[in-house]
């Protein structure tokens, strides 16, 4: 079988000790939540870190507080318990419906909130045992200098695959990242950079400790996934929205984000601006659901065919905005 | 549901035997075995499709600390292969490489780790050849071989027969089709990989365990590819995680783990990675069918052509036998006045193809299954009645000389339409919702070996202990199929006795006689036979010796429930032990073999050899299926299978194959893909999905409900009536979803799989043939068919 290769393993108890650790052991480290992903990676060799900072042990990495104005969510939560937790059901569906569509249930039980936000873009080029990359003459995101997506790509088009990234950028989240100069802030929406490689906004040494979720009362909200089978898979397009209604049904606020088409979720602004100071009949879902769909432009490096995903693009956004509508 | 009360055993679901230590986790495989001193090795892989190796330097590998061997190509050059006619394959390759991933050279070291890392040390010099990927590029290429040997170019073989009269059929017919049809190809994706482990002892015999359903032919071809004497080499099937026909070569790892093993003194374990079983593949052939049909207004056959190409992929193995069974098995179902049919495999650079379950049969049947929902539709009737009013008798031979003895199609059919309302969800069924009917026909069991022979098919040996244990010895391996179970189940019933006081030795060249492995659904037939063969001098001199104590004539005394009894009325005279105990006293130590040779059915032209069985299996499937007729997706909501199993043996363990073959073959209905990038890129012939996430199987959220019906028929060939279980109810679940498809929503598509993305090219080409008239708007489907000649066909008169 695949063997995976050696590396230190250390458990620090504090997020201080574990962001100290990253920083001495610099871009040789990596940090590892559930693990779901990195191992298997490991063993393809995409990443060969000599150190693991385990983060299992980080109390603070699995506390959930809900107040008045919103949610703050521990990266260290299992996606399984974000899927079953009946706050979250209740307050941010959308959020709870993505968890529970992430693979399967053995590994939504090791996997975590903050690792599926931060999770390896994906490309049929990349995703691949290290001899089969030899044979193809390795590519541009490790190992070589070529997208075979797209020979003349400057840039990596490995695909954002995590199915609740589209959501936190929907329901407007804010992460809190420590890192080795302290603490900051940032909008999921500029978490995410639309470059296979550098795919997030963060440096090495700093850890996604939180998810902080304002509040959506009153909101509708949905979370699309469009795969192969019913488990396992990751997305191959997605769709996530919120949208804020008045008392007359006029739409005050609307978000709509694309997962899976691209390095990063995308915001579908121009969709959200058909929407927004109307009431949304059947004729204007459709027509915000194509403008939605324009941004899709995927590229042949997933499972399905291209043309399929592009074509399900409008038909997905519509369902989405109808189910989060209750339509 | 069987209820033969006659038997104690026979027909009744009891538990399957070693069942109970796979859930427990006890169970030994390959991979679980360790030894002292063992090293483990690992093969180096091609990075090319096709090139020619000039140069291999494993030295800097050999320098590596841990290291402890290193071999290639040279020193294993002896061609082998499972055919007599294909041995064309290299423990590693000599002078070049076929496909991506073909081993060059194998190193052995104190663990994996080492093993791997030494593989990157090996300079491997190659001159990468033009690589030929797809049937078109085979036929086409005149000038780069892939093989010497090939029949013409890349040709591997060539097969053409006429059975009577086609052109005059045809002419008979009132009503003829011509379709193509496109059969993709898929792997066995056993959950086990294949392992071995290898050890040469002190008394020089070479010990090799290995998961293989055919230990007897991986034990021929070590002698030979090791020039070593069989009677020096000792081969063990270990329990078998999955095999379904990829486990039915002898292969390269095994050779290898061999060779270290002699070289190095020590235990050598080569345990393949799941990318290695992709490549190791010998799965489902794809194949392109070009078929013409004619028909009278009754629906009877006046005359079938098939006209079949086969991608063989880099190596031959038993690819001639699978380029006639796409042309052997049509006939076994409804009759055919005159048939002819036409094939050629081609050599490609990629995995080689060869037997997955069904074997061949899955392809034409898909396409005869479709043709002949069209032909139903074309005469307005309904395919269940349509293939009702012609079936193949029992008694009967076949217009290509198969002997039919027994064939339960009718009942199936029936009693599939029956429970799942067929007719009426045919005709009327809520938007989205349709159904679809297919029917097939399996082989029990081959009726020739692989090699040309006279021998038996399958031995089985028995002793008795004095305490009354039972051992059998049987060289069949139980691949999870539960052949294990038959044997105790046999024999406990030809005994009288309980299963649990049945020790079951299979497998072990060493121990046990020659069965010629778990393949071609033969197990039940033939090792079933031969253990009531086996049994049956035994059970004579028990009685006898009984007879003589008891002073009862030994015709009136039966064993049962592990007792002596009096025949008529069952009085209780003595126990199984004691019988037993005055049977060795009288004929010294018990003991007795069987063995079972298939009866010689078939004719006697060239390629008879494939198609021939003591009887065949019969199924009749129903699926039901739900599509959006947005997006094109589908669930499959229901299946109804009706398997014609002649009589259970084991009625459990004949279901879980019926659902394990439903659940095979949705696989191939709806997603299973083994596919490369094309020829003309310069990645061509790289696996596209080698791995158990990208390589998309269903899971056990997309397996509908089965509902299983077993018909029995009784036939005499088969011990207690049986046939087989374990391939055949995989045939119909292809033609039945893409059937249930067209009546769901139209769109015809006449290949596999059947994907969300061309129901919904077809659901657009009829949206826009609303507009402008089109022909056949709905059917997704190959286009275009390589004009080749094929040979001038032998001609066979059809039996009187």
């Amino acid at each position: 079988m695949l063997r995976l290769p050696p590396f230190e393993y250390y458990t620090p108890q504090k997020i201080t000790e574990a962001v100290s650790l990253k920083a001495r052991f610099g871009e040789d480290a990596m940090y590892s939540a559930g693990g779901t992903d990195l191992y298997p990676n490991m063993k393809r060799k995409q990443c060969t870190p000599k150190t693991l900072i385990g983060l299992q042990e980080l109390k603070e990495l699995s506390l959930i507080n809900f107040d008045d104005d919103g949610m703050s969510l521990g990266s260290g939560i299992s996606l399984n318990e974000v899927a079953n937790h009946p706050e979250i059901q209740k307050l941010y569906p959308a959020l709870s419906k993505a968890a529970s569509l992430v693979s399967a249930p053995q590994l939504r039980n090791m996997g975590t909130i903050g690792g599926n936000l931060c999770l390896d873009t994906r490309c049929t080029y990349y995703n691949q045992t290290y001899p089969w990359r030899k044979a193809l003459g390795f590519c541009l995101k490790k190992d070589g200098d070529i997208c075979w997506v797209a020979r003349s790509s400057p840039v990596c088009l490995a695909i954002s695959s995590s199915d609740c990234a589209p959501v936190a950028v929907a329901l407007n989240a804010e992460f809190h990242l420590t890192g080795e100069n302290g603490q900051r802030i940032i909008a999921a929406e500029d978490f995410y950079l639309n470059d296979g490689i550098s795919y997030l906004n963060k440096t090495h040494d700093e850890l996604l400790v939180s998810i902080r979720i304002p509040s959506h009362e009153g909101w509708l909200m949905s979370y699309k996934k469009l795969r192969r089978r019913d488990s396992i898979d990751f997305p191959v397009l997605s769709v996530a929205t919120a949208f804020h209604l008045d008392k007359a049904g006029v739409c005050i606020n609307a978000r709509i984000v694309l997962g899976a088409v691209a390095s990063c979720p995308l915001r579908a602004l121009q969709a959200e601006t058909l929407l927004k100071g109307e009431i949304p009949n059947a004729e204007l879902i459709e027509t915000s659901a194509i403008a939605a769909a324009k941004l899709a432009k995927p590229m042949d490096n997933t499972d399905m065919t291209l043309g399929y995903r592009k074509k399900m693009a409008a038909n997905f956004v519509k369902e989405a905005i109808n189910e989060a509508l209750g339509r | 549901m069987s209820k033969s009360s006659k038997f104690d055993w026979i027909g009744k679901s009891w538990t399957q035997v070693g069942g109970l230590a796979k859930a427990k986790g006890e169970t030994v495989y390959a991979d679980d075995l360790f030894l002292p001193r063992m090293l483990y090795a690992k093969m180096l892989g091609s990075p090319h499709a096709h090139a020619l190796i000039k140069n291999i330097d494993v030295s800097p590998a050999l320098e590596m600390p841990g290291v402890i061997a290193a071999i290639t190509g040279k020193d294993l050059p002896i061609p082998y292969g499972i055919l007599p006619v294909s041995q064309d394959e290299t423990a590693l390759c000599v002078d070049k490489v076929r496909m991506v991933g073909d081993p060059v050279a194998a190193v052995a070291a104190i663990d994996e780790e080492t093993a791997e890392a030494a593989l990157e040390e090996i300079a491997v010099e190659y001159e990468p050849l033009p690589s030929i990927i797809s049937i078109e590029d085979a036929l086409s290429e005149e000038k780069v071989q892939i093989h010497q040997y090939a029949a013409q170019g890349n040709v591997h073989k060539k097969v053409s027969l006429e059975f009577g009269d086609t052109e005059s059929g045809f002419s008979q017919a009132d009503h003829i089709r011509q379709e193509l049809f496109y059969y993709e190809g898929s792997t066995h994706l056993p959950l086990e990989q294949h392992a071995a482990v290898a050890q040469m002892g002190a008394n020089n015999r070479l010990t090799l365990w290995s998961s293989t359903q055919t230990p007897h032919y991986v034990h021929r071809t070590l002698s030979k590819v090791l020039e070593m004497p069989s009677s020096q080499i000792r081969v063990i099937a270990t329990p078998v995680g999955g095999g379904f026909g990829g486990k039915t070569d002898p292969f390269q790892h095994e050779i290898v783990a061999c060779k270290l093993a002699m070289l190095t003194g020590r235990p050598v374990k080569l345990t393949l990675t799941r990318e290695e079983v992709f490549y190791t593949h010998r799965g489902r052939h794809p194949v392109l069918m070009w078929v013409k049909a004619g028909i009278k207004s009754d629906g009877s056959i006046t005359a079938l052509h098939f006209r079949n190409f086969l991608d063989g992929g880099a190596y031959g193995s038993y690819g001639v036998a699978s380029t006639f069974y796409t042309g052997a098995l049509q006939t076994v179902t409804y009759p055919i006045g005159n048939y002819k049919f036409e094939a050629m495999r081609v050599f490609t650079n990629k995995a080689p193809c060869g037997p997955k379950r069904g074997h061949g049969t899955p392809q034409p049947r898909f396409a005869m299954e479709v043709l002949l929902d069209k032909f139903a539709e074309d005469l307005g009737v309904d395919p269940a009645e349509l293939r009702l009013r012609h079936l193949v008798p029992g008694n009967s031979r076949t217009v290509n000389h198969l002997t039919v003895t027994t064939n339960g199609l009718g009942e199936c059919i029936r009693k599939a339409t029956q429970v799942s309302e067929f007719n009426k969800k045919r005709r009327k069924s809520p938007p989205g919702k349709g159904v679809g009917l297919a029917c097939s026909a399996y082989l029990s069991g081959a009726g020739l070996p692989i090699y040309w022979n006279k021998m038996p098919h399958s031995g089985v040996q028995i002793k008795i202990d004095r305490g009354g244990g039972v051992t059998v010895f049987c060289g069949s391996v139980d691949i999870g199929q539960g052949s294990d179970s038959i044997l105790a189940g046999i024999v406990a019933e030809e005994l009288g006795i309980h299963i649990q006081n049945i020790i079951i030795v299979t497998a072990d060249t060493d121990l046990t006689p020659v069965d010629l492995g778990s393949y071609s659904s033969r197990v039940t037939l033939m090792t079933g036979n031969a253990a009531i063969a086996a049994v049956k001098p035994l059970r004579e001199q028990i009685l006898s010796a009984a007879s003589e104590v008891l002073k009862i004539e030994a015709e009136d005394l039966t064993i049962k429930n592990e007792k002596i009894l009096l025949k008529n009325g069952y009085r209780e005279l003595a126990a199984f032990v004691e019988a037993v105990q005055w049977a060795e006293s009288k004929f010294g130590t018990l003991g007795s073999v069987g063995s079972y040779t298939p009866p010689r059915h078939g004719g006697d032209y060239k390629g008879s050899g494939v198609g021939p069985s003591p009887n065949y299996s019969y199924s009749a499937c129903v699926a039901e299926v739900y599509c959006d007729s947005e997006s094109g997706f589908y669930s499959v909501e229901k299946i109804w299978i009706a398997h014609d199993i002649g009589q259970a043996i084991n009625e459990k363990l004949v279901i879980g194959q019926v659902e394990g073959s439903v659940y095979m073959g949705l696989g191939e209905a709806m997603m299973e893909e083994q596919v490369y990038w094309p020829g003309k890129s310069d990645i061509g012939g790289l696996h596209k999905n080698p791995s158990m996430l990208d390589y998309k199987s269903p899971t056990s959220l997309d397996m509908p409900e089965i509902e299983t019906i077993l018909v029995e028929t009784n036939d005499p060939e088969g011990p207690y009536g049986a046939k087989e279980a374990g391939q055949g109810p995989l045939l119909p679940v292809m033609p039945a979803i893409a059937n249930a498809i067209y009546n769901a929503v139209g769109v015809r598509v006449d290949e596999v799989p059947i994907t969300p993305d061309k129901i919904y090219k077809g659901l657009q080409n009829i949206k826009s043939a609303k507009k402008q008239k089109h022909w056949l708007p709905g059917r997704i489907g190959p286009t275009t068919f390589p004009n080749v000649e094929f040979p001038e066909p032998i001609h066979v008169d059809p039996p009187c």
